[in-house]
Protein backbone atom coordinates (compact mmCIF):
# COMPACT_ATOMS: atom_id res chain seq x y z
CA UNK A 1 0.00 0.00 0.00
CA UNK A 2 0.95 3.44 -1.11
CA UNK A 3 -0.91 5.38 2.04
CA UNK A 4 -1.07 4.25 5.98
CA UNK A 5 -4.58 4.60 6.50
CA UNK A 6 -8.30 4.51 4.36
CA UNK A 7 -8.64 8.25 5.31
CA UNK A 8 -5.27 8.76 3.55
CA UNK A 9 -5.96 6.84 0.82
CA UNK A 10 -9.42 9.25 0.20
CA UNK A 11 -7.37 12.56 0.80
CA UNK A 12 -4.40 11.76 -1.16
CA UNK A 13 -2.08 14.59 0.00
CA UNK A 14 -5.02 17.34 -0.84
CA UNK A 15 -5.29 16.06 -4.32
CA UNK A 16 -8.28 13.66 -3.17
CA UNK A 17 -11.37 15.49 -4.84
CA UNK A 18 -9.23 15.71 -8.06
CA UNK A 19 -8.51 12.31 -8.36
CA UNK A 20 -12.09 11.03 -6.85
CA UNK A 21 -13.69 14.00 -9.23
CA UNK A 22 -11.80 12.26 -12.36
CA UNK A 23 -12.24 7.99 -11.74
CA UNK A 24 -16.49 9.44 -10.94
CA UNK A 25 -16.76 11.13 -14.53
CA UNK A 26 -14.93 8.21 -16.00
CA UNK A 27 -17.02 5.18 -14.48
CA UNK A 28 -20.27 7.63 -14.86
CA UNK A 29 -19.99 7.69 -18.79
CA UNK A 30 -18.03 4.61 -19.37
CA UNK A 31 -21.40 2.63 -17.58
CA UNK A 32 -23.69 5.55 -19.42
CA UNK A 33 -22.67 4.38 -22.54
CA UNK A 34 -22.68 0.66 -22.08
CA UNK A 35 -26.28 1.11 -20.71
CA UNK A 36 -27.01 3.16 -23.61
CA UNK A 37 -25.60 0.72 -26.20
CA UNK A 38 -27.88 -1.95 -24.17
CA UNK A 39 -30.67 -0.78 -24.59
CA UNK A 40 -30.60 0.62 -28.00
CA UNK A 41 -30.04 -2.86 -29.04
CA UNK A 42 -33.03 -3.88 -26.89
CA UNK A 43 -35.01 -1.37 -28.63
CA UNK A 44 -33.48 -1.96 -32.36
CA UNK A 45 -34.96 -5.78 -31.75
CA UNK A 46 -38.00 -5.04 -30.55
CA UNK A 47 -38.58 -2.85 -33.45
CA UNK A 48 -37.90 -5.14 -35.17
CA UNK A 49 -40.53 -8.40 -33.80
CA UNK A 50 -42.82 -4.63 -33.78
CA UNK A 51 -41.80 -4.76 -38.02
CA UNK A 52 -42.66 -8.73 -38.50
CA UNK A 53 -45.66 -9.08 -36.61
CA UNK A 54 -46.61 -6.40 -38.74
CA UNK A 55 -45.38 -7.44 -42.11
CA UNK A 56 -47.56 -10.44 -42.21
CA UNK A 57 -50.81 -8.73 -42.22
CA UNK A 58 -49.77 -6.71 -45.37
CA UNK A 59 -48.89 -9.79 -46.98
CA UNK A 60 -52.25 -10.99 -46.54
CA UNK A 61 -54.28 -8.28 -48.48
CA UNK A 62 -55.45 -9.08 -51.65
CA UNK A 63 -53.41 -8.34 -54.67
CA UNK A 64 -55.26 -6.15 -57.23
CA UNK A 65 -57.45 -3.21 -58.34
CA UNK A 66 -58.94 -1.44 -55.44
CA UNK A 67 -61.09 1.72 -56.01
CA UNK A 68 -60.23 3.48 -52.64
CA UNK A 69 -59.08 6.90 -52.82
CA UNK A 70 -55.53 7.39 -51.87
CA UNK A 71 -54.57 11.24 -51.01
CA UNK A 72 -51.20 11.77 -52.22
CA UNK A 73 -48.84 12.54 -50.00
CA UNK A 74 -47.91 16.39 -49.67
CA UNK A 75 -44.28 16.54 -48.55
CA UNK B 1 -6.68 -14.25 -48.30
CA UNK B 2 -9.96 -12.74 -50.45
CA UNK B 3 -12.17 -15.32 -49.00
CA UNK B 4 -11.02 -13.93 -45.55
CA UNK B 5 -11.97 -10.46 -46.96
CA UNK B 6 -15.05 -11.60 -48.16
CA UNK B 7 -15.81 -12.93 -45.29
CA UNK B 8 -15.01 -10.06 -43.48
CA UNK B 9 -17.47 -8.19 -45.71
CA UNK B 10 -20.64 -10.40 -44.55
CA UNK B 11 -22.17 -8.92 -41.26
CA UNK B 12 -23.87 -11.99 -40.24
CA UNK B 13 -20.13 -13.64 -40.37
CA UNK B 14 -19.75 -11.06 -37.96
CA UNK B 15 -22.38 -11.53 -36.38
CA UNK B 16 -21.51 -14.61 -35.38
CA UNK B 17 -17.81 -13.58 -34.58
CA UNK B 18 -18.46 -10.85 -32.57
CA UNK B 19 -21.17 -12.78 -30.29
CA UNK B 20 -18.27 -15.70 -29.45
CA UNK B 21 -15.64 -12.91 -28.78
CA UNK B 22 -17.94 -10.46 -26.59
CA UNK B 23 -17.77 -12.49 -23.78
CA UNK B 24 -14.40 -13.28 -23.04
CA UNK B 25 -13.43 -9.19 -24.62
CA UNK B 26 -15.86 -7.65 -21.31
CA UNK B 27 -14.32 -9.90 -18.59
CA UNK B 28 -10.88 -10.27 -19.72
CA UNK B 29 -10.97 -5.97 -20.02
CA UNK B 30 -12.98 -5.26 -16.75
CA UNK B 31 -10.26 -7.54 -14.93
CA UNK B 32 -7.04 -6.08 -16.45
CA UNK B 33 -8.72 -2.13 -16.11
CA UNK B 34 -9.83 -3.48 -12.76
CA UNK B 35 -6.60 -4.30 -11.39
CA UNK B 36 -4.40 -1.33 -13.31
CA UNK B 37 -6.75 0.90 -11.43
CA UNK B 38 -6.88 -0.48 -7.89
CA UNK B 39 -3.10 -0.99 -8.67
CA UNK B 40 -2.46 2.57 -9.58
CA UNK B 41 -4.85 4.00 -7.14
CA UNK B 42 -3.65 2.41 -4.23
CA UNK B 43 -0.53 0.52 -4.38
CA UNK B 44 1.70 2.46 -7.08
CA UNK B 45 4.24 4.89 -5.34
CA UNK B 46 3.64 8.64 -4.86
CA UNK B 47 5.27 10.84 -7.63
CA UNK B 48 8.34 12.95 -6.02
CA UNK B 49 6.84 16.03 -8.28
CA UNK B 50 3.40 15.86 -8.89
CA UNK B 51 2.26 14.27 -5.16
CA UNK B 52 -1.05 11.67 -5.97
CA UNK B 53 -2.19 13.86 -8.22
CA UNK B 54 -0.44 12.03 -10.76
CA UNK B 55 -2.81 8.89 -10.37
CA UNK B 56 -5.95 10.55 -12.56
CA UNK B 57 -2.69 8.91 -15.21
CA UNK B 58 -4.19 5.83 -14.74
CA UNK B 59 -7.71 6.56 -16.32
CA UNK B 60 -5.98 9.88 -18.60
CA UNK B 61 -4.17 8.35 -20.49
CA UNK B 62 -6.04 5.14 -21.19
CA UNK B 63 -9.17 7.33 -22.24
CA UNK B 64 -6.78 9.56 -24.60
CA UNK B 65 -4.93 6.32 -26.24
CA UNK B 66 -7.84 4.94 -27.19
CA UNK B 67 -9.29 8.35 -27.95
CA UNK B 68 -6.85 8.48 -31.03
CA UNK B 69 -6.78 4.66 -31.53
CA UNK B 70 -10.45 4.72 -32.29
CA UNK B 71 -10.03 7.43 -35.07
CA UNK B 72 -7.10 6.02 -36.82
CA UNK B 73 -9.37 2.64 -36.65
CA UNK B 74 -12.19 4.75 -38.22
CA UNK B 75 -9.65 6.11 -40.61
CA UNK B 76 -8.83 2.51 -42.00
CA UNK B 77 -12.34 1.78 -42.03
CA UNK B 78 -13.31 4.58 -43.98
CA UNK B 79 -10.40 3.91 -46.85
CA UNK B 80 -12.38 0.25 -47.35
CA UNK B 81 -15.73 1.98 -47.54
CA UNK B 82 -14.31 4.40 -50.20
CA UNK B 83 -12.15 1.26 -52.08
CA UNK B 84 -14.15 -1.53 -51.34
CA UNK B 85 -17.83 -0.45 -50.83
CA UNK B 86 -17.27 -2.46 -47.73
CA UNK B 87 -20.78 -2.41 -45.37
CA UNK B 88 -19.25 -3.44 -42.54
CA UNK B 89 -16.59 -0.76 -42.33
CA UNK B 90 -19.45 1.39 -42.54
CA UNK B 91 -21.27 0.05 -39.73
CA UNK B 92 -18.21 0.21 -37.81
CA UNK B 93 -17.79 3.96 -38.36
CA UNK B 94 -21.00 4.93 -37.48
CA UNK B 95 -20.96 2.51 -34.56
CA UNK B 96 -17.82 3.37 -32.93
CA UNK B 97 -18.34 7.59 -33.36
CA UNK B 98 -19.98 8.01 -30.22
CA UNK B 99 -17.72 5.86 -28.21
CA UNK B 100 -14.87 7.87 -29.79
CA UNK B 101 -16.59 10.94 -28.48
CA UNK B 102 -16.86 9.75 -25.20
CA UNK B 103 -13.36 8.67 -24.96
CA UNK B 104 -11.90 11.82 -25.70
CA UNK B 105 -14.17 14.27 -23.21
CA UNK B 106 -12.94 11.60 -21.19
CA UNK B 107 -9.09 12.70 -21.66
CA UNK B 108 -9.98 16.39 -22.11
CA UNK B 109 -11.96 16.56 -18.42
CA UNK B 110 -9.52 14.74 -16.89
CA UNK B 111 -6.64 16.28 -18.29
CA UNK B 112 -8.83 19.88 -17.26
CA UNK B 113 -8.76 18.53 -13.62
CA UNK B 114 -5.43 16.58 -13.40
CA UNK B 115 -3.91 20.34 -14.45
CA UNK B 116 -5.76 22.51 -11.84
CA UNK B 117 -3.22 21.17 -8.85
CA UNK B 118 -0.39 20.59 -11.52
CA UNK B 119 0.04 23.21 -13.46
CA UNK B 120 -2.47 25.99 -11.73
CA UNK B 121 -4.91 26.22 -14.32
CA UNK B 122 -7.87 23.76 -16.01
CA UNK B 123 -7.30 25.24 -19.72
CA UNK B 124 -4.52 26.26 -21.58
CA UNK B 125 -4.86 27.14 -25.66
CA UNK B 126 -1.83 25.03 -26.03
CA UNK B 127 -0.99 22.57 -28.81
CA UNK B 128 -1.96 19.06 -27.13
CA UNK B 129 -5.44 20.49 -25.70
CA UNK B 130 -6.79 22.35 -28.35
CA UNK B 131 -5.47 19.70 -30.96
CA UNK B 132 -7.61 17.00 -28.64
CA UNK B 133 -10.52 19.89 -28.74
CA UNK B 134 -10.45 19.60 -32.44
CA UNK B 135 -10.49 15.46 -32.23
CA UNK B 136 -13.75 16.07 -30.00
CA UNK B 137 -15.24 18.33 -33.00
CA UNK B 138 -14.03 15.88 -35.50
CA UNK B 139 -16.43 13.03 -33.88
CA UNK B 140 -19.23 15.10 -33.01
CA UNK B 141 -18.98 16.01 -37.28
CA UNK B 142 -18.88 12.36 -37.98
CA UNK B 143 -21.68 12.05 -35.84
CA UNK B 144 -24.11 14.74 -37.12
CA UNK B 145 -23.02 13.93 -40.66
CA UNK B 146 -23.88 10.65 -40.48
CA UNK B 147 -26.92 11.06 -38.92
CA UNK B 148 -28.07 14.20 -41.24
CA UNK B 149 -28.20 11.89 -44.77
CA UNK B 150 -30.49 8.75 -44.85
CA UNK B 151 -29.09 7.62 -48.15
CA UNK B 152 -27.06 4.56 -46.39
CA UNK B 153 -25.07 4.38 -49.40
CA UNK B 154 -24.18 8.60 -49.58
CA UNK B 155 -24.22 9.02 -45.98
CA UNK B 156 -21.32 6.09 -45.90
CA UNK B 157 -19.21 8.21 -48.51
CA UNK B 158 -19.44 11.45 -46.46
CA UNK B 159 -18.78 10.04 -43.69
CA UNK B 160 -15.95 8.22 -44.68
CA UNK B 161 -14.61 11.04 -46.73
CA UNK B 162 -14.53 13.45 -43.55
CA UNK B 163 -12.92 10.97 -41.09
CA UNK B 164 -10.27 10.68 -43.65
CA UNK B 165 -9.52 14.41 -43.72
CA UNK B 166 -9.17 14.64 -40.01
CA UNK B 167 -7.05 11.92 -39.49
CA UNK B 168 -4.04 14.83 -40.59
CA UNK B 169 -4.56 15.89 -36.59
CA UNK B 170 -3.52 12.65 -35.60
CA UNK B 171 -0.33 13.48 -35.94
CA UNK B 172 -0.87 16.70 -34.82
CA UNK B 173 -1.88 15.69 -31.47
CA UNK B 174 1.24 13.54 -31.50
CA UNK B 175 3.85 15.27 -32.04
CA UNK B 176 2.60 18.60 -30.50
CA UNK B 177 4.54 17.84 -27.18
CA UNK B 178 7.56 17.95 -29.37
CA UNK B 179 7.07 20.16 -31.92
CA UNK B 180 5.46 23.46 -29.58
CA UNK B 181 6.17 24.79 -26.34
CA UNK B 182 3.50 23.08 -24.04
CA UNK B 183 2.78 22.67 -20.49
CA UNK B 184 1.76 18.49 -21.65
CA UNK B 185 4.37 16.17 -20.32
CA UNK B 186 5.68 14.34 -23.20
CA UNK B 187 4.27 10.34 -24.06
CA UNK B 188 4.27 8.01 -21.47
CA UNK B 189 5.50 5.31 -24.09
CA UNK B 190 7.32 5.28 -26.79
CA UNK B 191 7.98 2.47 -29.23
CA UNK B 192 11.26 3.04 -29.36
CA UNK B 193 12.51 4.02 -25.92
CA UNK B 194 11.93 2.31 -22.57
CA UNK B 195 9.54 4.33 -20.06
CA UNK B 196 10.76 7.22 -18.30
CA UNK B 197 8.70 6.43 -15.11
CA UNK B 198 9.80 2.87 -12.81
CA UNK B 199 7.50 -0.66 -13.61
CA UNK B 200 5.60 -0.04 -10.33
CA UNK B 201 3.75 3.25 -12.21
CA UNK B 202 4.02 1.86 -15.97
CA UNK B 203 2.79 -1.43 -15.55
CA UNK B 204 -0.83 -0.56 -14.20
CA UNK B 205 -0.54 1.77 -16.50
CA UNK B 206 -0.39 -0.51 -19.51
CA UNK B 207 -3.11 -2.60 -17.91
CA UNK B 208 -4.98 -0.19 -17.70
CA UNK B 209 -4.48 0.87 -21.29
CA UNK B 210 -5.27 -2.58 -22.54
CA UNK B 211 -8.12 -3.32 -20.19
CA UNK B 212 -9.70 -0.16 -21.57
CA UNK B 213 -8.75 -1.35 -24.86
CA UNK B 214 -10.58 -4.60 -24.97
CA UNK B 215 -13.97 -3.11 -23.29
CA UNK B 216 -13.55 -0.46 -26.05
CA UNK B 217 -13.56 -4.33 -28.46
CA UNK B 218 -16.40 -5.40 -26.50
CA UNK B 219 -18.72 -1.88 -27.40
CA UNK B 220 -17.48 -1.87 -31.10
CA UNK B 221 -18.93 -5.68 -31.49
CA UNK B 222 -22.14 -4.90 -29.32
CA UNK B 223 -23.17 -1.58 -31.04
CA UNK B 224 -22.09 -3.20 -34.73
CA UNK B 225 -24.34 -5.78 -33.92
CA UNK B 226 -26.99 -3.19 -33.21
CA UNK B 227 -26.68 -1.28 -35.78
CA UNK B 228 -26.63 -4.88 -38.70
CA UNK B 229 -29.65 -5.80 -37.07
CA UNK B 230 -31.32 -2.28 -37.47
CA UNK B 231 -29.88 -2.50 -41.05
CA UNK B 232 -30.62 -5.66 -42.08
CA UNK B 233 -33.26 -6.45 -40.96
CA UNK B 234 -34.97 -7.82 -44.31
CA UNK B 235 -32.81 -10.70 -44.65
CA UNK B 236 -33.99 -13.74 -43.47
CA UNK B 237 -30.97 -14.75 -40.30
CA UNK B 238 -31.97 -11.25 -38.88
CA UNK B 239 -35.88 -12.59 -39.33
CA UNK B 240 -34.85 -15.65 -37.30
CA UNK B 241 -32.52 -14.61 -35.06
CA UNK B 242 -34.72 -11.63 -33.46
CA UNK B 243 -37.61 -14.05 -33.44
CA UNK B 244 -35.17 -16.37 -31.23
CA UNK B 245 -34.27 -13.55 -29.34
CA UNK B 246 -37.68 -12.36 -28.23
CA UNK B 247 -38.85 -15.66 -27.24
Amino acid sequence: MAFDSFGAFMVMGGHGPYVWACYFVFFLLMGATTLWSLRQRRFVIAQQRRRMDAAPVRDSTPAGASFTRIDPSRD
Amino acid sequence: MWQIFHKLGSPKWFFGIASTLMPWLLWAGVAMLAVGIGWGLAFAPQDYLQGNSYRIIFIHVPSAFLAQSVYIMMAVAGLVTLVWRMKLADVFVKSVAPVGAVLTFLALFTGAVWGKPTWGTWWIWDARLTSMLILLFLYFGVIALGAAISDEKSSARAVAVLVLVGVVNIPIIKYSVEWWNTLHQPATFKLTEKPSMPPEMWVPLLLSVLGLYLIFGWLACLRMQTEILAREGRTRWVKELVQAQGN
